[in-house]
């Protein structure tokens, strides 16, 4: 994706030829085979390669690894209205917390809530980045000027803070949240982008296109956009996690999913009123550490999986340092 | 002076968000009419608010009513925004500035050590450290602090500024600047100070972390890059020791661009401030602004994001200036 030889792909974008295409394609793959083997040899990109790996792998398979009962909504928490129970008894491998929730199930289908808020948010972002970010620096001028003063101003709160302002006037779901996340997200792919193309925007090759006759709209999506991905890549595998972050901070607080949605920031706030509690089974007094650590956990190991593994990411695809 | 100049479109850039936010909120009468109202008042209430008027009139209202110093009035906090912020700000400024001088502290020691041991494990350790600080939970992070030293250690106080209880005994604190740890001290008073101090190690080292984090990155990154400038080299190659040449020559040049992000993470503490102080209590702005989110008090959200927006900038460009004045090359130019 760095590097791609723009002209290869020129021919077979236009060749109907399916060798053409395979030719075109054959550069591709054995970039992205030396990305895998740049992968392997970093370790720390590999950790956390794996840690996503296991995260999708509960996301997708959720239904078969903690079943729901049957009529009922998978994204509540089962409960059984009991005080909580420790790890490993009756069949709660994580224990069982607020009203008897069955930890082991929220986590596993807040890895699925996770998953969806990040791929929404940051999905959705990166386009309209995508799309403003590009038409602003290969037009510049007046769309440029007041583009860039846009982004100034949602640049010029923090990010928790305008996503509270946002959510607060939207009714409280986990869909508002993901809405107010995109609406304070967009900005900086845009910034990141527009400079990007600027960049890329002096190279030969887009010169070679421009002399060559091809449309402004082909040159800016074929030849600038392509070229300009890589750091869009990097920061989206890192905003996955960070996007949980903060979902997960707005959901603690306050906002977000109703008490027992298996939302990993909401467990650890209905958890916490037990936390610095104790509670009794059979006879035995625990204090209930489970009903929050294991939820935060799980945030960690998210964030931290997609942190590592962008950080890598950022070596592997940076042309200058790849080789 | 031209760059704070520029500054002003940015704020009323803000301010026209945040207007349209609150007024797509609903109809901003409701916070002032009650039950018992008779339909005149209400009418008369819609008067005095210019809430009959079309809405960019709406806003030259309040924004003339901002910039005179009305800020509305907060239902949570039971007070004029303006009077919330000024009781609520130094409880915020004291656990801030604190928890800055603990990332400052050890982020630059750490990623000293971490450049000047470059790929030992003492590198690799801290690398994973920084990514976990970013990475971890602030809420969860400061839940399980309580846990481990308050619950089960009973080593700190679980949340609050001080014991309310240990302050009336010891006569009070006279509010000097805000600050307990200042105040208590003018005050003349060791246990309250000692108090003061236990209640705010918690809050601040949860609220540090993920600056240490970042600090620690950036100031790894720039030791690595200075240390190979002629400069460095030539300090080395007159025989000076090795720990003078990181000390003085290395690390004060590797402190330039660290500042900057130093600034920068400013507003992650601000928005950090706003989780840290929900779980420990802390009676600063990050709580009530949670409060006033949660319970659709407009005034105080219009007010915080506001004040939030200004500092943050306001930070932002003394950083810029500093920057500045640290580094010759940019002073020069």
């Amino acid at each position: 994706m760095a590097t791609e030889p723009s002209t290869i792909k020129k021919t077979g974008f236009l060749g109907d030829s399916i060798n053409l295409v395979k030719k075109s394609l054959r550069p591709r793959l054995r970039e992205f085979r030396f990305s895998m083997y740049l992968m392997r040899k970093s370790a720390l990109a590999f950790v956390g390669l794996i840690i996503v790996l296991i995260m999708v792998f509960i996301a997708i398979f959720a239904p078969l690894l903690a079943p729901p009962a049957p009529n009922a909504d998978p994204m509540q928490i089962p409960r059984d209205y009991q005080l909580p129970k420790p790890p490993g008894v009756e069949n709660h491998l994580f224990g069982t917390g607020q009203l008897g929730a069955d930890i082991y199930y929220g986590i596993v289908w807040g890895a699925r809530t996770s998953m969806e808020i990040s791929l929404f948010v940051v999905a959705t972002a990166t386009i309209i980045g995508l799309v403003l970010g590009a038409v602003s620096g290969f037009y510049g001028g007046a769309v440029d000027e007041a583009l860039m003063r846009i982004t100034d101003v949602f640049l010029s709160i923090p990010s928790l803070i305008l996503a509270m302002a946002v959510a607060a006037v939207l009714t409280r779901s986990l869909e508002n949240i993901m809405l107010a996340l995109t609406i304070v997200w967009w900005p900086p792919y845009a910034r990141l982008i527009r400079g990007q193309v600027l960049s890329v925007r002096e190279s030969t090759y887009v010169e070679a296109a421009r002399a060559m006759g091809a449309k402004k709209s082909r040159i800016l999506f074929r030849h600038i956009v392509p070229n300009s991905l890589a750091p869009v890549v990097v920061n989206m595998t890192m905003d996955f996690g960070v996007v949980v972050l903060v979902a997960a901070g707005l959901s603690y607080i306050g906002f977000g999913a109703p008490a027992g949605t298996a939302e990993w920031g909401k467990m650890v706030s209905d958890g916490q009123e037990w936390f610095l509690s104790t509670t009794t089974y059979d006879g035995q007094q625990y204090s209930p550490w489970w009903v929050v650590t294991f939820p935060g956990l799980m945030i960690f190991l998210f964030v931290m999986g997609f942190n590592l593994l962008g950080d890598g990411l950022r070596d592997i695809l940076d042309p200058r340092l790849r080789r | 002076m031209r760059r704070l100049l520029l500054l002003i479109p940015v704020l009323l850039g803000v301010s026209v968000f945040v207007f349209t936010l609150t007024r797509l909120a609903g109809d901003p009468a409701a916070a002032y009419i009650t039950e018992h109202m008779s339909p005149d008042a209400i009418v008369a209430i819609r008067e005095r608010f210019h809430l009959n008027e079309p809405v960019y009139i709406q806003y030259f209202y309040w924004l003339q009513g901002m910039l005179g110093g009305d800020w509305g009035y907060s239902q949570t906090a039971h007070l004029p925004v303006t009077e919330a912020i000024a009781e609520y700000f130094p409880a915020t400024f004291e656990l801030t500035f604190i928890s800055i001088i603990i990332a400052v502290v050890v982020g630059i020691a750490l990623g000293t050590i971490s450049a000047v041991r470059r790929d030992t494990p003492v590198d690799h350790a801290t690398r994973v450290m920084a990514l976990s600080g970013v990475s971890l939970p602030v809420f969860w992070l400061g839940l399980m602090l309580q846990y481990i030293f308050y619950s089960q250690l009973g080593w700190l106080p679980a949340d609050n500024r001080g014991d309310l209880i240990l302050i009336i005994n010891q006569g009070g604190i006279t509010e000097y600047t805000g600050f307990r740890l200042i105040d208590s001290l003018l005050t003349g008073n060791p246990t309250l100070f000692g108090d003061a101090l236990i209640h705010l190690i918690m809050p601040a080292v949860t609220l540090s972390f993920g600056t240490i984090a970042i600090i620690t990155r950036i100031m790894r990154s720039s030791m690595l890059e200075v240390m190979n400038l002629d400069y460095v080299k030539t300090a080395r190659s007159k025989g000076m020791p090795e720990r003078l040449v990181i000390r003085k020559h290395a690390r004060r040049n590797a402190l330039i661009p660290t500042t900057t992000v130093i600034g920068l993470s400013f507003g992650g503490l601000l928005s950090g401030a706003v989780l840290t102080e929900s779980i420990f209590n802390w009676p600063g702005l990050g709580r009530w602004s949670a409060s006033a989110t949660l319970n659709n008090d407009w005034a105080a959200i219009l007010g915080f994001t506001l004040l939030a927006a200004i500092i943050y900038v306001l930070v932002n460009l003394i950083v810029d200036v500093m920057y500045a004045y640290l580094d010759p090359r940019v002073r020069l130019e």
